[in-house]
C-alpha cells in the first residue's frame, strides 16, 4: 500500500488506512534507531531541504535526523540566513529552492497553508513541519504513535487535551487524526483561547477542565506560549495554573494507567507540574523519540519506491 | 442622430414596466417609449429576445488611480464597467493619495471623460486622508462632483468623528458610507470567525465586529438625522438591525456584494486568495440573512466593492495577502444565474437593486427610462451561457473567485447617452 498524495501537507485529507499505514512502518524504524549503525540507504542520493522560516529546534532537528538516518542529503535554509528575511517573497525563495532540484521540501512557517501553496507553485514533495496554527501532522503522527505503544489501540479511547487550542497546530492535527482513528476527543482550555466552533471537527470542547479530564486515557497539556501571557487572554499565569494546570490532584480524575503527554516545549509548573512532566506516567521523552522514526516513515512512503540498495 | 432600439422586453422598475416596447433615442435622450415606434431614419437596433433594462448603477467601486495604476486605473476600470453592463460607478477614495479634496475629485472625472466609456462618480473621502481624525472639504468636492462620501478601506473608528459626519453631511444631503468593522473586534482577522477559521488555524473576523458598527451607525444616525449608508453588508444580524431601522424610519440604507450572496466560508478552505476579501465570506446563516433582505426589500444596492489587485500582489500566504476581488465583470451574470434564475427574486427587483436601488441611496434622478433621461441602457440576454475567463476582462486584474463558474446570463450591450460603449451581441 501507498500513501495517495505525493504530498504531506496535513492530516486533513489522509485516511484510517494511511495513518495505520504511516504508524505500522514508524514501527520498524524504531528498530534501526535502536541500532548501533542507524543507518539506512533508503533515501540515497535524494535532496531533503529543511525550509525553516519560523524557527524550530527540535522539529528541525527531528527531521534533520530522520534525513541522515535515511541517508538523505539534506539542507537547511532557515529565514534568517537567507534573502527570504529580506523581503523575498515565499513564491521567489520557493523557486529559488526547486532550482535546486530537491526532492523534498520540509516546511515550517508561520502562515497556514503555506505548504499548500508551495505544492501548488513548485515540483517537489512537500511535507508540513507546522503552518502557523493549522497543521502540524508528523507531530500528530508521532503522539499517536506513542499512545499506541501504551495503550495497543487508538479507537475509544479517552483523549483530552488541556491549554491554548486557539493557537495550537498541535492540537488540530491531533483532533482530526484521532478523531478518525476513533478516538473520543476533548479539547479543553479558559474560553478565551477556545476557537468557535472548534467541535465541528469531531471533537468535544469545555473549559471545565475537570470535566475534560474525568476517565481519560490520554492526558496532553499543551503550552501556553508567552505572547498569549501578556495578550489579556488570561490573568495571569498563576491563575492559568490554577485553573487549567495539570497536576497530580487533577490528573486523579483520569484514569489509574492515563499517560500524560506534552508536545514541548514545556512551562513547567505552567501548563504541567514538574513531579508529573518527570514523573512514571509522563512519556514526553518518548513522544521525542518517537518523532524520529515517525518522521522516517513519513518520508521513505512519499518516496514511494526506495532507492535500491546498490554497492557503490 | 436617432437610435430605435427594437423589440426589446423593456424592464424599467420605476414606471413597473415589463412589456415588449421600442425606444427612441434622440440627441442622447430617449425621445419615446412606445409599442411600435416607426424607425423613419433612425438606426434600427433589432432587439427581440432581449432584456432592455435603465443603465445599472455600481456604488461601490476601487478604482485605484492615482497611485496604483498597476492594478487598474480609471480607463480600465471604466471599461471593465462598460463590459459588465454598468453605464455609471461610483468609485472609492481610497487611492494614493486619498481622494479627499477637489483636485482629486476633478482629476478622476477628467480621465474617465477621457475613458469615454461608463460614467464615473467620484465617492470623496470622509476625513482628510481618510486618517479619521478631520472632516475633509465636504461641501467643496460635493460642489465639484462628489456623490456621496467614504473613508471606505476603512470603517470611521471614532464615534465622535462618525456623528460630526453625518451632522455636517445635511448640509449636503449626501450619504456618509461606512464600511462597519470595529476594529479591535476584528484585529488580524482574515477570514469569517467560525468553524472554517478554527479548522485553518486563522485569525477570526467575527460577524459581530459589523454589528456592533451597523447598531452604533444606526443609533447616530437616528440622533443626528444624517443619512448613514451601509457598505458591502455581510451578516445576518446587521440585516436584521437595519430591517428593524426602516421599519422606525432611520435614514439608513445597505448595499450587498454578489460574492457575499453565493459563497460562504466554506470557499477559502483551499487557500485561495482570490476568496479572500473584507468583509470576508460569512457563515451560511449569513447568506441566508441576506438572501432574505434581498428579497422583502431591506437591501437598497447590489454593488461590487469591485478590487483589483495584481496576481503578484495575490499570490502570496493567504494571511498575506491584500483584501478584496474583482466583481465588475461578473456581477450581472452571477445574479442572473444564481438569484433570477433560481426565483430568489424577480427579474424586475434584481433590475431594481441594480438601478433606481443605487441611484436612490445617492440622491440622484438616475436608473429608469423615462422619455426627456438621459439615454443610460443596459442590455441583458438572460439566456446567454458563459464561463467567466480572466482573459475575457477588460479589468487589470483577474482576482475573481468566480473564475471558470459557468453562469447563464448576462449584459450583451451597454449604451451611456445613447452611445453604444459595449457590445457583444
Ligand atoms: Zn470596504
Amino acid at each position: 500500500m501507498k500513501l495517495s498524495s505525493r504530498h504531506l501537507l496535513g492530516i486533513d485529507g489522509m485516511t484510517a488506512e494511511e495513518i495505520a499505514l504511516i504508524l505500522d512502518t514508524a514501527e520498524g524504524f524504531v528498530q534501526i534507531s535502536e541500532r548501533e549503525i542507524k543507518k539506512v540507504p533508503t533515501l540515497r542520493g535524494k535532496t531533503v531541504v529543511n525550509f525553516f522560516v519560523e524557527p524550530s529546534t527540535r522539529t528541525r532537528s527531528s527531521f534533520e535526523l530522520a534525513e541522515k538516518r535515511l541517508s538523505a542529503d539534506a539542507l537547511n535554509f532557515s529565514a534568517n540566513t537567507s534573502s527570504f528575511s529580506k523581503g523575498e517573497s515565499l513564491l521567489d525563495t520557493a523557486k529559488n529552492l526547486e532550482a535546486m532540484s530537491p526532492d523534498f521540501i520540509i516546511i515550517r512557517h508561520s502562515e497556514p497553508g503555506s505548504p499548500h501553496f508551495l505544492a501548488r507553485h513548485i515540483d517537489a514533495a512537500i511535507v508540513n513541519a507546522g503552518d502557523g496554527a493549522h497543521e502540524h501532522p508528523t507531530q500528530a503522527l508521532l503522539d499517536a504513535f506513542t499512545i499506541r505503544k501504551h495503550k495497543g489501540r487508538l479507537d475509544g479511547l479517552r483523549v483530552a487535551i488541556v491549554g491554548d487550542i486557539n493557537h495550537s497546530r498541535v492540537v488540530r492535527s491531533n483532533v482530526l487524526l484521532l478523531t478518525l482513528m476513533g478516538a473520543d476527543v476533548v479539547v479543553s482550555g479558559p474560553p478565551t483561547l477556545l476557537p468557535r466552533e472548534f467541535d465541528a471537527m469531531g471533537c468535544r470542547m469545555t473549559w471545565k477542565v475537570e470535566e475534560a479530564l474525568e476517565g481519560a486515557d490520554v492526558v496532553m497539556a499543551l503550552r501556553v506560549q508567552h505572547e498569549r501571557m501578556n495578550a489579556g487572554y488570561f490573568p495571569t499565569t498563576r491563575e492559568y495554573a490554577l485553573q487549567f494546570g495539570i497536576n497530580s490532584t487533577r490528573l486523579k480524575l483520569a484514569k489509574d494507567d492515563a499517560i500524560v503527554m506534552h508536545p514541548g516545549p514545556m512551562n513547567r509548573g505552567v501548563e504541567l507540574s514538574g513531579d508529573l512532566a518527570d514523573g512514571n506516567r509522563s512519556v514526553i521523552l518518548e513522544q521525542v523519540a518517537n518523532g524520529v522514526a515517525v518522521r522516517m516513515a513519513v518520508l521513505y512512503l512519499l518516496a514511494g519506491e526506495p532507492a535500491r540498495e546498490t554497492t557503490a | 442622430m436617432k437610435r430605435l432600439l427594437k423589440n426589446g422586453r423593456v424592464v424599467d422598475p420605476a414606471s413597473a414596466t415589463d412589456a415588449t416596447l421600442d425606444i427612441l433615442i434622440e440627441d442622447g435622450r430617449i425621445a419615446a417609449i412606445e409599442e411600435s415606434i416607426e424607425p423613419g431614419k433612425s438606426e434600427v437596433i433589432e432587439l427581440e429576445g432581449l432584456t432592455v433594462c435603465p443603465g445599472f448603477i455600481d456604488m461601490h467601486v476601487h478604482f485605484r488611480e492615482p497611485g496604483q495604476e498597476w492594478k487598474e486605473s480609471v480607463a480600465t476600470g471604466a471599461a471593465a464597467a462598460a463590459s459588465g453592463g454598468f453605464t455609471a460607478v461610483a468609485c472609492m477614495p481610497n487611492t494614493v493619495p486619498v481622494m479627499d479634496n477637489r483636485a482629486l475629485v476633478e482629476f478622476v472625472q477628467a480621465q474617465a471623460r477621457e475613458a469615454g466609456m461608463s460614467r464615473v462618480w467620484p465617492i470623496g473621502a470622509v476625513t482628510k486622508g481618510q486618517d479619521g481624525k478631520e472632516l475633509a472639504e465636504i461641501g467643496d468636492m460635493n460642489a465639484a462632483g462628489a456623490v456621496a462620501f467614504s473613508d471606505d478601506g476603512r470603517p470611521i473608528r471614532s464615534s465622535q468623528m462618525m456623528r460630526m459626519a453625518l451632522e455636517y453631511s445635511k448640509i449636503f444631503g449626501v450619504p456618509i458610507i461606512d464600511h462597519c468593522e470595529d476594529p479591535d473586534l476584528v484585529a488580524g482577522g482574515v477570514v469569517h470567525e467560525g468553524w472554517v477559521s478554527s479548522r485553518l488555524g486563522f485569525k477570526g473576523w467575527p460577524g459581530v465586529a459589523e454589528d456592533v458598527i451597523v447598531a452604533r451607525n444606526i443609533l447616530l444616525s437616528d440622533y443626528t438625522g444624517g443619512h448613514v449608508h451601509i457598505a458591502h453588508m455581510s451578516t445576518a444580524g446587521s440585516m436584521r438591525l437595519v430591517r428593524e431601522a426602516k421599519a422606525r424610519g432611520s435614514r439608513v440604507t445597505c448595499e450587498v456584494t454578489p460574492h457575499h450572496l453565493v459563497l460562504d466560508h466554506e470557499a477559502v478552505m483551499e487557500f485561495d486568495t482570490y476568496t479572500k476579501m473584507n468583509p470576508p465570506l460569512r457563515a451560511a446563516e449569513d447568506l441566508d440573512g441576506l438572501l432574505e433582505g434581498l428579497a422583502d426589500g431591506t437591501v437598497d444596492a447590489i454593488a461590487t466593492d469591485h478590487a483589483p489587485h495584481h496576481c503578484d500582489e495575490k499570490c502570496v500566504e493567504f494571511s498575506r495577502a491584500p483584501f478584496g476581488v474583482v466583481g465588475l465583470e461578473t456581477a450581472v451574470s452571477i445574479c442572473l444565474d444564481r438569484l433570477v434564475h433560481r426565483d430568489i427574486i424577480s427579474l424586475s427587483r434584481m433590475v431594481e437593486l441594480f438601478s433606481t436601488g443605487p441611484a436612490g441611496v445617492l440622491g440622484m434622478d438616475k436608473g429608469k427610462l423615462a422619455v426627456g433621461a438621459e439615454a443610460d441602457i443596459t442590455v441583458l440576454d438572460l439566456d446567454r451561457e458563459v464561463t467567466v475567463d480572466a482573459d475575457d476582462f477588460e479589468s487589470k486584474s483577474e482576482n475573481s473567485p468566480f473564475l471558470k463558474w459557468k453562469l447563464r446570463g448576462g449584459p450583451v450591450m451597454t449604451m451611456v447617452d445613447g452611445r453604444i460603449i459595449h457590445d457583444r451581441r
